[in-house]
């Protein structure tokens, strides 16, 4: 297989499951099981409250840009979310930000989630088209499992932020109807960075809710029913000048299950879905600005898939027909602080309306035991059309020969040669892929970037963002010690990033200037990572990784947000009811940072955490505990994905507290 | 035995079309509709009507539709010529304004129009005062009353003293809607003779460079600089405006030698040009 790195976060959903030293917490996502060469990474979720965020983070190709305490943006491949295509469980869901405050992450929780399902570069293209890679936000799958009634509470609670969360889980199960609830809440005060200095405006509360019910009409029909309501408020963001009161999304969706016994045709699952986001920002709190403004932003997005599975020989084939329809607006009012001056509006997302429709194939052919043949296929059309006539106006003030629509027709291409024994994995892969322009790159009308001070302005006549891909893995174990290297190239033709305009003056007061959304000829993005692990005994590991990620463009400058050299090394002590884990974590210098694009050299850091683990059980039930300590030496620190530099958390002290009832 | 059922059909539609014919007589159009009164000057046996989008004059470029009625037979003249002077009278002299010739509205039977570009506010009937000469059957008549011209919230008219010791006005037309969008900027460009001639100035460039004071000084791009469109006599270029509010359009004057009669560029230390328009939408 390519660089395919599956999360798989099970769930705990029955009591008579297999082992229980699995069943850690009461929130779904509950052990990290990563299929092929990730198991040098995996038990590395210390907290059972930790955020999908922090979840995401243990994944080698993954990063999460920061600008706060909360709704990180995920990165995949050194590639930033323009670049993948990031879903709910398979259904398309868009920020409302213009600025990525919110990224889909940020309006699901670990509580709604079963797993995540990452795939690497074009890997990743089976719910859409993407450059960088896919991640799919699964939800749990149907139970009906005639197991009544279940609960299950959680509390956590962290010194650093005085963050405090707690969740609750109801589920009632029986042959042919389940239904499903959980809510969690989280909030935090501001944190405090290394040697005690508070990072303002870190602050952030929200809670999710979701209900999830399912009918099993026949023994092959079944169906389900979605809802998941997230809603955050008063969330700082002290690497952005503005912060957010409200980020409110309603996640919506039906599906319907055909599994037939006994056939090629394995199954075929049909899902409508409707999910809509309401991302208010706003600078209320913040006592020192050049002007007050407002930046609220809706996206609202209906869409449908349609899976089927067939097996015909030693041939696996996966089709998916989807398609959806998006509305994307975003307006910014700023409060003329001269008051015979009418305050200013523009339109920064003047209404875009994205309608796409696309077939995925996939055949998975085994071509003996230990190796396989996979390839697969996206072909798919886009449409962008501009809804309000003032956004097509103020967008002609740049780029005077633009139309209100522009299609696109997009492919992707895979294939990957896997071989698979005992004690050696090796992995081959190439691919060719395409995707169309975001809304902001293709639309976004002076979008303030606060990582380069720079306004952005989009550019509706981008070609499509082109990618060559190459992708390898080795892995082999020597008895107790295994050692695995993954890498992946990337060539990208018309790469899609902001161009400094001169004559243009930018918007944003103390900005920079301006840059257009153009195109590099071509970039080149190469990463490799080696890892390596040792079991001393059966109840004492040591594990470690080291990358190596490179990123530059045919301008010859160094691409931003390229991660300098990671490093992470952990010692592990397991016994069924303890386990104890010291873990150092690091990032060397970045020497090759991009000047031109904003970034300033990060130094280097390194930390260290101590993560402990109990488990009781009683008649009563099983409680599980998870406390430890992180940031030990309290070292101020940020890295290159912090937003502006903003500091990370210092020392900390964290106990999270899960109790299940029978 | 077709025509004999189509034959009532025919003649239905005779008489509906007839019917229609002569609604459209008994009811002539309404040739103002749209337009507010300004004000009524009666003079004997006529009154002349002045109409406008607002209904009331205001300072800068004024567009106004005339019509002069019967006060007798209770109709409007379709056949008169008409011109008009704008009088200011100020304590120690007195002087007119840029205005155009009045003409009949095409397609309109009892509509005139023309403009006036008031360079100053005047109220209380006091100041400004509009003299109307007209010929109705063959007969001249002329009529003076005050008029009122309220002060406009921005600066849509500049009069300046150029460095060539010459007197020029300047008057925002057009956008009259703006829009953030890529604008047809429209003036109008008179110099000041004497007292009571204000000609059209032609040939010259006005460059233009608009800004917001409020967002920073924050320009736009791709404007043109205004150049003389001899077929009406007024100044065009493209205004580009990146968002709604408050725009200082600032100008520089140029004579047909290229060389500055008024205004400077927009600096870091020179927040605005001495000649500028406003805008605010």
């Amino acid at each position: 297989m390519k660089q395919l790195i599956t999360v798989i976060l099970c769930a705990l959903f029955s009591f008579y499951g297999t082992s229980q030293e699995q069943k850690k917490d009461t929130t779904k996502l509950e052990e990290v099981v990563i299929i092929t060469r990730r198991k040098l990474n995996n038990n590395r979720q210390e907290k059972t409250l930790s955020s999908i965020d922090d979840y995401l983070e243990k994944s080698n190709n993954v990063t999460m840009i920061k600008r706060g305490n909360y709704a990180w943006e995920p990165t995949l491949n050194n590639m930033v979310s323009d670049r993948l295509v990031v879903t709910i469980d398979g259904m398309q869901i868009f920020g409302a930000c213009t600025d990525k405050m919110d990224p889909i992450t940020s309006y699901v929780d670990v509580s709604n989630l079963e797993k995540v399902t990452i795939g690497s570069g074009q890997e990743g293209t089976e719910n859409g088209h993407c450059v960088g890679g896919g991640i799919d936000l699964q939800l749990p799958t149907s139970k009906f499992n005639d197991s009544g009634l279940k609960s299950s509470i959680d509390l956590g609670y962290e010194t650093n932020g005085d963050f405090f969360a707690t969740g609750l889980d109801l589920e009632y199960s029986r042959q042919k109807f389940f239904i499903s609830a959980d809510g969690i809440f989280r909030t935090s005060e501001n944190y405090d960075a290394g040697n005690n200095e508070e990072v303002l405006y870190s602050q952030f509360q929200k809670y999710n809710i979701s209900l999830q019910s399912g009918y099993e009409i026949s023994e092959i029909h079944s169906l389900d029913a979605n809802i998941i309501y997230d809603r955050a408020t008063d969330v700082g963001y002290p690497a952005l000048p503005m912060d957010v009161s409200l980020a409110d999304a309603l996640i919506s969706s039906v599906t319907h299950y055909y599994k037939p016994t006994d056939k090629p045709f394995k199954s075929l699952e049909t899902k409508v879905y409707f999910n809509t986001i309401t991302h208010i920002m706003d600078d209320t709190n913040r006592p020192d600005v050049p002007i007050r403004m407002d930046m609220p932003g809706w996206s609202d997005t209906y869409g449908f898939y349609s899976k089927a599975n067939i097996t015909k020989n030693n041939h696996h084939f996966t089709f998916n027909l989807n398609g959806f329809y998006n509305k994307s607006l975003a307006e910014m009012t700023m409060f003329s602080s001269n008051p015979n001056e009418p305050d200013m509006f523009m339109y920064t997302w003047p209404d875009i309306r994205t309608l796409y429709s696309g077939l995925f194939i996939k055949d998975n052919w085994r071509i003996s035991d230990s190796q396989t043949f996979s390839s697969s296929i996206r072909l798919g059309f886009h449409n962008n059309r501009i809804a309000k006539e003032v956004g097509v106006e103020s967008l002609r003030i740049f780029h005077p020969d633009i139309d209100d629509q522009q299609n696109r027709f997009l492919m992707s291409l895979a294939s990957s040669y896997n071989i698979k024994k005992e004690t050696l994995n090796m992995a081959l892969g190439l691919g060719y892929g395409e995707r169309a322009p975001s809304v902001s790159e293709g639309y976004g009308f002076f979008l303030f970037n606060s990582f380069d001070n720079y306004d952005y302005i989009g550019n509706p006549n981008l070609k499509n963002e082109k990618a060559l891909e190459a992708n390898f893995s080795f892995s082999k174990t020597y008895n107790k010690f295994k050692v695995s290297v993954e890498s992946s190239y990337f060539y990208i033709m018309d790469y899609i990033i902001g161009d400094i305009e001169p004559s243009i003056s930018s918007m944003t007061i103390g900005a920079n200037g301006v840059r257009i959304y153009s195109a590099l000829d071509n970039v080149s993005i190469f990463d490799v990572y080696l890892n390596s692990s040792y079991n001393i005994s059966d109840s004492f590991s040591i594990n470690g990784t080291l990358g190596y990620n490179y990123g530059k463009g045919s301008n010859g400058e160094n691409l931003p947000l390229i991660r300098p050299f990671p490093y992470f090394a952990e010692l592990n002590f397991k016994k069924p009811k303890f386990n104890v884990a010291l873990q150092l974590d690091g990032n060397g210098n970045q020497s090759k940072y991009s000047s031109f694009y904003g970034e300033d050299e990060t130094a280097a850091y390194a930390i260290l955490n101590l993560n402990l683990g109990n488990a009781f059980y009683g008649k009563k039930g099983r409680t599980i505990l998870k406390y430890g300590i992180e940031n030990i030496l309290d070292s101020k620190y940020s890295t290159y994905a912090d937003w502006n530099n903003i500091p990370r958390q210092g020392r900390n002290f964290y106990i999270n507290l899960s109790y299940l009832l029978p | 035995m077709k025509l004999k059922y189509l034959s009532p059909i025919v003649f239905l539609a005779l008489i509906f079309s007839c019917s229609t014919d002569d609604n459209n007589d008994s009811n002539p159009v309404n040739e103002v509709e749209g337009l507010l009164l300004i004000k009524e000057i009666v003079n004997g046996n006529q009154t002349i009507e002045l109409f406008n989008e607002k209904g009331l004059f205001e300072t800068g470029y004024n567009e106004i539709s005339i019509r002069i009625k019967n006060n007798t037979t209770d109709t409007y003249y379709e056949n008169t010529s008409l011109s008009w002077i704008p009088m200011m009278q100020m304590p120690t002299m007195q002087h007119s304004c840029p205005k155009s010739t009045i003409n009949k509205v095409s397609g309109k039977n009892t509509v005139y129009s023309g403009f006036i570009i008031y360079q100053m506010a005047g109220m209380d009937s006091s100041g400004w005062s509009l003299t109307i000469e007209y010929t109705v059957d063959g007969l001249e008549y002329s009529v003076t009353d005050t008029i009122n011209v309220l002060q406009y919230e921005n600066q849509n008219v500049a009069s300046f003293m150029a460095s060539n010791n010459t007197r020029y006005i300047l008057a925002l037309i057009e956008p009259k809607d703006p829009s953030i969008a890529i604008n047809t900027m429209k003036v109008g460009l008179f110099k000041m003779e004497n007292m009571m001639t204000f000609p059209v100035v032609e040939d010259y460039t006005i460059t233009l460079d608009p800004r917001m004071p409020g967002m920073g000084n924050h320009s736009s791009p791709n404007n043109t600089n205004l150049t003389f469109n001899s077929t009406d006599n007024f100044y065009y270029g493209d205004l580009s405006l990146t968002m709604t509010g408050y725009w200082k359009l600032n100008l520089k004057l140029m004579n047909a030698s290229d060389e500055v009669l008024k205004g400077e560029d927009v600096t870091e230390e020179n927040e605005a040009s001495s000649l500028y328009l406003e805008l605010e939408f």
